[in-house]
């Protein structure tokens, strides 16, 4: 068993830069998206995005674990 | 039938078939503790998941985030991004746990540290607070199903006596049942509350207002700055949410039960898909934001927030209708309480009564044990709830705040070799003074910031800092010993 790979860390911190960090870019109501005030659609959006980097941390775990030979 | 008879029969019928679908699952099996806390470690990607919701998706979801989009307005939103991190961290931590837990057959949070750190005191530390802070979370749910009888008998029943009915059921539905009756009665929780959430979420904005955009237009013009942080309140700002969803994200499987929900699966990659699909479950959250924000203009004036959702349902629909959500509510609050009450006490037993005070125990007479606990700790969170008068929200960030304090010991545990006991002790110690320090004298967020969230900072840099001037010491847990070994840093 290895620790995360560096890139699959990397992909990790993705989310928290959309959701968390970046709050005072994106706090604001206008503009409306789908009726939805802009803060409340920005993180309906990063909650599939969230998703999405973490089934592609999973493709990176995954190839290493095949390269290694290791277990888990 | 009077509304409050129907709605409180349907109530009822709901918590009774759950109660027995829970039953079924677990007949048969042979109840040791190892299958009554973690089900054998025999959980594969479907009870996983329905485990984790169970435990996530609780009543502070269902009341508590409605209750605090109603009354705080955008600070409710750090609820959707920190359910959220939590689960892109655990997609880093939890495999590696899972892994240990099988090569060293650990079963708790203080097993954990008891076998990385060698010792005794610090694993002894770590189960009393776990227990400690869990009993807010147990209050919440408490006083979540208070709420919901309450309500949905149309304040006929006092929420103490409902509060002494709910606590009684889940006692006993814990020791009879173990953890794989949880995960079946997570099943009809899941359902029952997407279904409240979407028929609340989409059916009343359209009904009062039209559609969403109607209703957040009319929010913005009766109350301009709702929507934003710090929304109603002065202090929860930018800063608060930066440090707040951080705080929550990292702690978020530092709690027992949901750390310990780890060991119940079937392969550590189990939880990495786990960690991918879960997410998507936050969606049902912005709908019941969007109750709690209609609430506000529908049912103005609530003196507790946390009733909006339920006040908001019993105006709008009826009372059959109040009774399907409300049964929805009190199996969100059961499953999540029966989950903690066992993992609780399974600590109890196992790490702190047993080393203390009958190291030759059996694993039988542990079980035993726990399930007498499971009434004490029942008890003692209902005269809590009995007494207390904060919000759900706030009670969940208490017990963020210790909880996340392991986050330090259990991250560096994993990947830092050079971590030493005493480090992760002090560590520990100084998170927990700066908390209680900083909430006892109320100056929580302190300029700003979580409070939590400055302990949690002060307990890295004791971690790291006496770690370098302590003793380096063997790694029991050698992640690498395959290939690197144990030089790389």
């Amino acid at each position: 068993m290895r620790r995360p790979s560096i890139f699959s860390v990397a992909i990790g911190i993705v989310p928290f830069a959309g959701m968390c960090l970046s709050v005072s870019l994106w706090d604001r109501i206008t503009p409306t998206v789908f009726g939805l005030p802009f803060n409340l659609f920005w993180l309906v959006l990063w909650i599939v995005l969230s998703s999405g980097c973490m089934a592609l941390a999973n493709l990176i775990e995954k190839s290493r674990r095949k390269d290694g030979g290791t277990t888990l | 039938m009077t509304p409050a008879g129907i709605a409180m029969s349907i109530i009822f019928a709901i918590v009774f078939i759950g109660s027995a679908v829970g039953f079924r699952a677990g007949a048969g099996r042979k109840m040791n503790l190892e299958e009554w806390s973690i089900a054998s470690r025999s959980f594969g990607l479907l009870f996983m998941w329905l485990l984790m919701a169970g435990e996530i998706y609780t009543t502070f979801a269902f009341l508590g985030a409605s209750g605090w989009a109603y009354s705080r307005g955008g600070p409710a939103l750090y609820i959707m991004a920190y359910i959220t991190l939590g689960y892109v961290v655990s997609f880093y931590i939890l495999p590696y746990i899972w892994e240990l837990g099988r090569r060293h057959g650990l079963q708790t949070q203080s097993d954990f540290f008891e076998k990385r750190y060698q010792s005794k005191g610090l694993a002894l530390l770590v189960s009393l607070v776990g227990v400690l802070f869990v009993i807010p979370y147990l209050q919440i749910q408490l006083t979540g199903l208070g709420i919901i009888v309450q309500v949905a008998s149309f304040d006929q029943i006092p929420r103490n006596a409902s509060m002494l009915i709910a606590v009684s059921i889940v006692a006993m539905f814990v020791s009879f049942g173990g953890m794989r009756s949880v995960a079946w009665v997570s099943v009809i929780k899941d359902l029952l509350m997407i279904l409240a959430a979407l028929s609340i979420g989409i059916y009343v904005p359209i009904h009062y207002f039209g559609g969403f955009s109607p209703l957040f237009r009319q929010l913005v013009v009766s109350h301009p700055t709702h929507l934003l942080m710090p929304g109603a309140t002065k202090t929860m700002g930018h800063t608060w949410f930066v440090s707040t969803v951080l705080l929550s994200a990292c702690g978020f499987y530092m709690w027992p039960h949901t750390f310990g929900a780890a060991f119940t699966a079937k392969s550590g990659d189990i939880l990495r898909r786990n960690a991918i699909v879960t997410p998507l479950y936050t969606l049902s959250l912005v709908f019941i934001l969007i109750a709690g924000f209609a609430a506000l203009l529908i049912v103005p004036g609530l003196s507790n927030g946390d009733m909006s959702l339920l006040m908001l349902a019993r105006k709008t629909f009826p009372a059959w209708f109040l009774g399907v959500i409300g049964g929805a509510g009190a199996l969100t609050a059961m499953v999540p309480a029966a989950i903690i009450l066992l993992t609780a006490s399974t600590l109890f037993a196992k790490n702190v009564f047993r080393p203390l005070v009958a190291p030759q125990m059996s694993e039988d007479k542990v079980a035993r044990l726990a399930k007498v606990t499971v009434l004490a700790l029942a008890l003692v969170s209902f005269g809590l709830a009995l007494r207390s008068s904060t919000t759900l929200v706030a009670l969940l960030l208490l017990g963020y705040a210790g909880v996340t304090q392991f986050f330090p010991g259990v991250v560096f545990g994993l990947f830092w070799p050079r971590v030493t006991s005493i480090a992760v002790t002090s560590g520990l110690l100084t998170g927990l003074v700066v908390v209680a320090a900083l909430m006892l004298t109320h100056r929580d967020p302190f300029h700003g910031i979580n409070a939590g969230f400055v302990a949690l900072v002060l307990n890295f840099v004791v971690t790291v800092l006496v770690s370098f001037v302590s003793p380096a010491r063997q790694n029991p847990f050698a992640l690498m010993e395959e290939e690197e070994g144990a030089t790389a840093i």
